[in-house]
């Protein structure tokens, strides 16, 4: 065999054994979608009633002032929450995510704010350490099965920094950026302001119409400690539902990803067969050739010596 | 007589739903016992406290741990939402044993006098002890 064919023909057994990897990525991603979709499903209610606890908390104490519910002027440093993945092979999820942070950044910096990092998921975390750039808080691990325990912490650690002094890390805006799940298609990057709170209501809209007004509450303890306890929570609640999304969403795009590479594979193998095929064809029409040729020889030296 | 909607919800899952006659939880103002027709309420539970369902049907009352959260209670429907929430008949009690035994052991700040007042809700949950 020659040279030129065995190196085509090893070239082509490693395509495919990478596709074999693919394909299993492919597949185990594609199983984790629908796992992680049931758990975006079955934190919906928690959510649904945190807000319409707080939303009926401060609709009926107007004026109610809480510190995560006020603007803080006395510095200029803004937190950025990062959320991306512990692992690559999902195409442009991670740097779709740091793109819009980078970009979220610049407009922070043109607004006279000094931007920090804060980030969930090695990878985002490499790409910072690899270009020396502080990060304030780091977590990773979890970035594809999130826990509740993981939103609380990180929870307590953006809600502790909001209300530290300057000289000790505070910050006086939090905004996270992380991948929403839109469809099993469509994952779009978001860009969330956290704190100072803005409740959101979009979602806890179709119950609120379905259920009429809000009850009028009486409150236990008073209203102002009902609202200090659960306004931490209500900000773990978001952050757990933005960890959800995101896991969602790497499943979804390492699935795509994953399955352009195996189908890329494929269509490579074919071609090399392809080239293969010819490569032996030649070689088989060289050797007859050479036989022909060395039969005409030898019946031409034969003829010549009777 | 009217009954009670209750769900006990944790962020991860629903844990509980159904209906019941009677529900007993402890606020950080103390217990509050629910029967149909209470007024609404928003009450802030007690971290690593306990809550009481007594379903309707005579089934026998469904006891479970719950860490931070609140409870609203409005047209029957009572909602307990918590941060942890475990029913006594999930809990780990070695698991609890442990990290009883564990806080009684580190430093004595707010944190671990929650961890230990969990752990101690999860045994009685779990029927275990008094």
């Amino acid at each position: 065999m020659g040279a030129q064919l065995r190196r085509i023909r090893q070239r082509a057994s490693t395509v495919r054994s990478i596709s074999k990897i693919t394909r299993a990525q492919e597949l185990i991603a594609s199983s984790r979608i629908i796992k992680a979709q049931q758990r975006v499903r079955a934190s919906g209610p928690y959510a649904r009633q945190i807000t319409r606890a707080i939303s009926a908390l401060i609709s009926y104490n107007v004026g109610i002032s809480h510190p995560l519910l006020t603007e803080r002027t006395d510095t200029r440093r803004a937190a950025v929450l990062l959320i991306t993945s512990d692992r690559g092979f999902c195409g442009g999820y991670n740097s779709n995510v740091i793109r819009e942070a980078e970009g979220l950044m610049s407009l922070l910096r043109e607004e006279g704010k000094q931007p920090v990092p804060y980030i969930v998921g090695r990878k985002g975390i490499a790409w910072y350490r690899f270009r020396q750039r502080d990060v304030a808080h780091e977590w990773y691990g979890f970035s594809d099965n999130p826990r509740f325990e993981n939103a609380e912490d990180i929870g307590r650690v953006l809600v502790e920094d909001f209300g530290k002094p300057e000289a000790d890390g505070g910050v006086a805006e939090i905004h996270v950026v992380y991948t929403e799940f839109a469809s099993m298609l469509t994952q779009r990057v978001e860009v969330r302001r956290l704190l100072p709170l803005e409740i959101e209501e979009a979602e806890a809209a179709p119950a609120e119409e379905e259920m009429g007004a809000l009850p009028l509450y009486e409150f236990e303890p008073e209203p102002e400690r009902v609202l200090d306890a659960l306004l931490p929570n209500y900000i773990e609640s978001r952050i757990w539902h933005m960890l959800l999304q995101a896991a969602a969403s790497e499943h979804a795009q390492r699935r795509r990803a994953m399955k352009s590479a195996t189908d890329n594979a494929n269509e490579l193998v074919e071609t090399l067969t392809r080239v293969a095929n010819q490569a032996r064809q030649a070689e088989i029409t060289q050797e007859i050739s050479e036989i022909v040729g060395g039969a005409n020889a030898l019946a031409e030296a034969s003829a010549g010596s009777e | 007589m009217a009954e009670l909607r209750v769900a006990l919800v944790s962020p991860e899952r629903e844990v509980w739903s159904g209906e019941a006659e009677f529900v007993v939880a402890r606020t950080l103002e103390g217990e509050i016992g629910i029967l149909p027709g209470h007024s609404p309420v928003l009450g802030v539970l007690l971290d690593g406290s306990i809550v009481k369902i007594t379903p309707t049907g005579g089934a026998d009352p469904i006891l479970a741990m719950v860490g931070s959260g609140f409870l609203s209670v409005a047209n029957d429907e009572v909602s307990v939402l918590a941060e942890q929430a475990e029913l006594g008949t999930e809990i780990d009690v070695s698991a609890a044993r442990e990290a009883l035994r564990q806080a009684g052991e580190g430093e004595r700040d707010e944190q671990a006098a929650a961890a230990e007042r969990r752990a101690r809700a999860r045994l009685q949950a779990a029927g275990v002890e008094e």
